[in-house]
């Protein structure tokens, strides 16, 4: 397990005593249920557990590390969004009759992991001055399931509706999995990338339309998509 | 004050008389009260769904979703200047400050800095956004005891506050005056003594709704020992704000994080908390921050740096790779964005943190046992905007 990862490209940054301790400390409580960690000196500090390490970690980091308040607990979906993501994206290619391209290979991202859906919670420790942000991966692509914080931190409650709601993650332990902002029979998972956002679908992006090519422009039709080069914002 | 203890004692002997009630005595039909999801008193539509035995609550269940605008679906197909346009309508009371976390974030990732002046213009905007939203709390809190005259009185000089935004950034409530690397223009002329004037008049109002509210009996009876939050009940469901304050956790964003990023370092200000975590002292804590905030905006006025108000960033802003948390101490609390890009003109993923969700995810713990017009106080006390509970 290598706790920290070096800066290369910051050397003047002094290394992080305090995060570069929490994670020492949290691998010493978890053993192999803590995978990998990340500190961004003097900043913040992510780590990413198991699946099975998942509800462990809770409380070891309430319990033993004093991160007493709960901030945030929510999903990602890794998955590449299959419609494309921006002004040019795949939805209006296809509208006007040209082909999709393949959205590529699946990313993640700090810390790394396996699963499509990942689930991550955030901490506070108000006393020291911290705060840290959990990961684990989640047991399957369909059917996603992880333990409960609900019993550690009570205010998990509702972040968890919510996750299940817009990610169908299923956390084992917690009693009321309901909807919170939909309603009660709506079916699917919004927040997940294959969710398609219809608004963007029935019509192409109104953006796109307005876009007339500059005057003096050369290539009109290029004009329509973003410039791929970073132009210098003027002095 | 003998007569609040006093108070304080009765209501806890009421509280254990009505819980032995519950479990023994009277087993009368139960009924269920459903409030909103339109009410005149609150700020949207949030429902509650309250189980009662006679007077008190026996479960309530808050349902929401009404206005529920699914910001972070929509975050991942807009770039991150449009973003800010969503994000103003968060908390729409304070609508500056919640354009501030994301950009930010997003300036973390970049490793873009503002330079000072333009940190100094953003806190100074932010600061006024606090003024002018907790300001119309102090009215609202009236509202919800059943005082109606502070309400107006809030109305009319927040009027002065949202005066002072507009003339900088072209929008009373919805500014989108942020910018990746600065902000959008620069002060008019002449408005730092304008503004400094009508910071003047927001330390009057809180004087008068000092004395209108705080030495009414009315209102020290609905408000003293009702929607007690004990300090570690507070921290687990991620209370913020002067919700956390008031319960007695000396926990303010503004001092203790995000040092560098706003020009709170240089100020000098006190972070007011307060032992009881009622909803007395709820208001209390929020009508301080307001007299604090009036201060801040003075002395970011008097010491406000020259200089440039945008750092050098590309036309077309793409956001290299990585992930980044930032939240700042908002009106509400606590509000976050969770920014993770792929290095695209778009985010990969916003999770939206923001301060209402959870300062209302206590409500089915808090309502537990309180009588019916109980219920009323305590949502107005913990203070939230349903935009910013729904996002």
């Amino acid at each position: 397990m290598t706790p920290t990862e070096a800066s290369d490209d910051a050397p003047e940054v002094e290394p992080d005593e305090l995060r570069d301790g929490l994670v020492a400390r949290l691998g010493e409580l978890l053993g192999d249920g803590l995978v990998d960690s990340h500190v961004d000196p003097g900043r913040d500090v992510t780590v990413r557990v198991t699946t099975g390490a998942w509800a462990k970690a809770a409380e070891e980091i309430r319990y033993v590390l004093g991160a007493r308040y709960f901030c945030f607990l929510s999903a990602i979906d890794w998955m590449p969004s299959p419609y494309g993501r921006y002004l040019d994206s795949d939805v209006d290619k296809v509208l006007s009759g040209e082909a999709a391209k393949d959205p590529g290979p699946q990313v993640q991202g700090v810390c790394g992991g396996d699963s499509r859906i990942q689930v991550f919670a955030r901490v506070t420790n108000v006393r020291d001055h911290w705060g840290m942000t959990i990961k684990a991966d989640t047991t399957s692509n369909e059917d996603p399931h992880i333990g409960t914080w609900t019993k550690v931190y009570a205010g998990a409650d509702w972040h968890e509706r919510e996750t299940w709601e817009m990610y169908g993650v299923t956390f084992d332990g917690h009693n009321g999995l309901r909807h919170l902002y939909l309603p009660s029979d709506f079916e699917g998972h919004p927040l997940r990338k294959d969710f398609p956002l219809l608004a963007r679908i029935v019509k192409p992006w109104p953006g796109i339309v307005d876009v007339e090519p500059m005057p003096l422009v050369e290539g009109a039709d290029e004009a329509d998509a973003p410039a791929e080069t970073d132009g210098e914002a003027p002095a | 004050m003998t007569a609040v203890t006093d108070r304080q004692k009765l209501s806890y002997i009421a509280q254990q008389a009505a819980d032995a009630r519950i479990n023994v005595e009277l087993e009368t039909e139960g009924m269920t009260l459903n409030l909103g999801p339109q009410h005149p008193a609150t700020h949207g539509t949030l429902r509650i769904v309250a189980r009662l035995d006679g007077e008190q609550v026996v479960s309530a269940d808050p349902v929401m979703g009404y206005m529920h605008r699914g910001y972070e679906k929509l975050a991942e197909v807009r770039t991150y200047a449009q973003i800010t346009t969503l994000v103003n309508r968060i908390d729409w009371l304070g609508s500056f400050a919640n354009e501030v976390p994301f950009i930010l974030a997003a300036e973390r990732l970049m490793g873009v800095e503002a330079p000072p002046r333009a940190k100094w213009i953003r806190t100074l905007l932010f600061e006024m956004a606090r003024v002018a939203n907790i300001g119309l709390f102090l009215g609202e809190m009236g509202l919800q005891v059943g005082a109606v005259t502070p309400a107006f009185y809030a109305f009319r000089d927040r009027e002065f506050v949202l005066n002072q935004i507009e003339a900088v950034t072209g929008g009373r409530f919805h500014p989108n005056f942020d910018r990746i690397g600065g902000i959008k223009d620069d002060l008019p002329k002449g408005w730092i003594e304008e503004t400094k004037a009508v910071m003047v008049k927001m330390r009057d109002f809180c004087d008068e709704m000092e004395d209108l509210l705080l030495g009414s009996e009315i209102f020290a009876a609905r408000c003293r020992g009702i929607g007690v939050i004990p300090p570690d009940v507070a921290l687990q469901y991620g209370l913020s704000g002067a919700n956390l304050r008031a319960s007695g956790i000396d926990w303010d964003l503004r001092r203790d994080g995000n040092h560098g990023l706003l020009a709170y370092d240089e100020l000098d200000f006190k972070v007011w908390t307060h032992p009881d975590g009622d909803s007395f002292a709820r208001f209390w804590v929020r009508l301080q921050e307001v007299r604090e905030a009036t201060k801040l905006v003075d002395q970011l006025c008097d010491g406000m740096p020259s200089g440039s108000i945008q750092a050098k960033v590309p036309r077309i802003i793409k956001v290299p790779a990585g992930e980044a948390f930032v939240s700042t101490e908002n009106p509400l609390g606590e509000m976050g964005y969770y920014v993770i890009s792929t290095g695209d003109l778009v985010p990969f993923r916003v999770k939206i943190r923001s301060a209402s969700f959870n300062n209302v995810s206590i409500t089915p713990w808090l309502l537990r046992g309180v009588y019916v017009p109980d219920i009323i106080t305590i949502l107005g006390s913990l203070y939230f905007i349903l935009g910013d509970i729904d996002r």
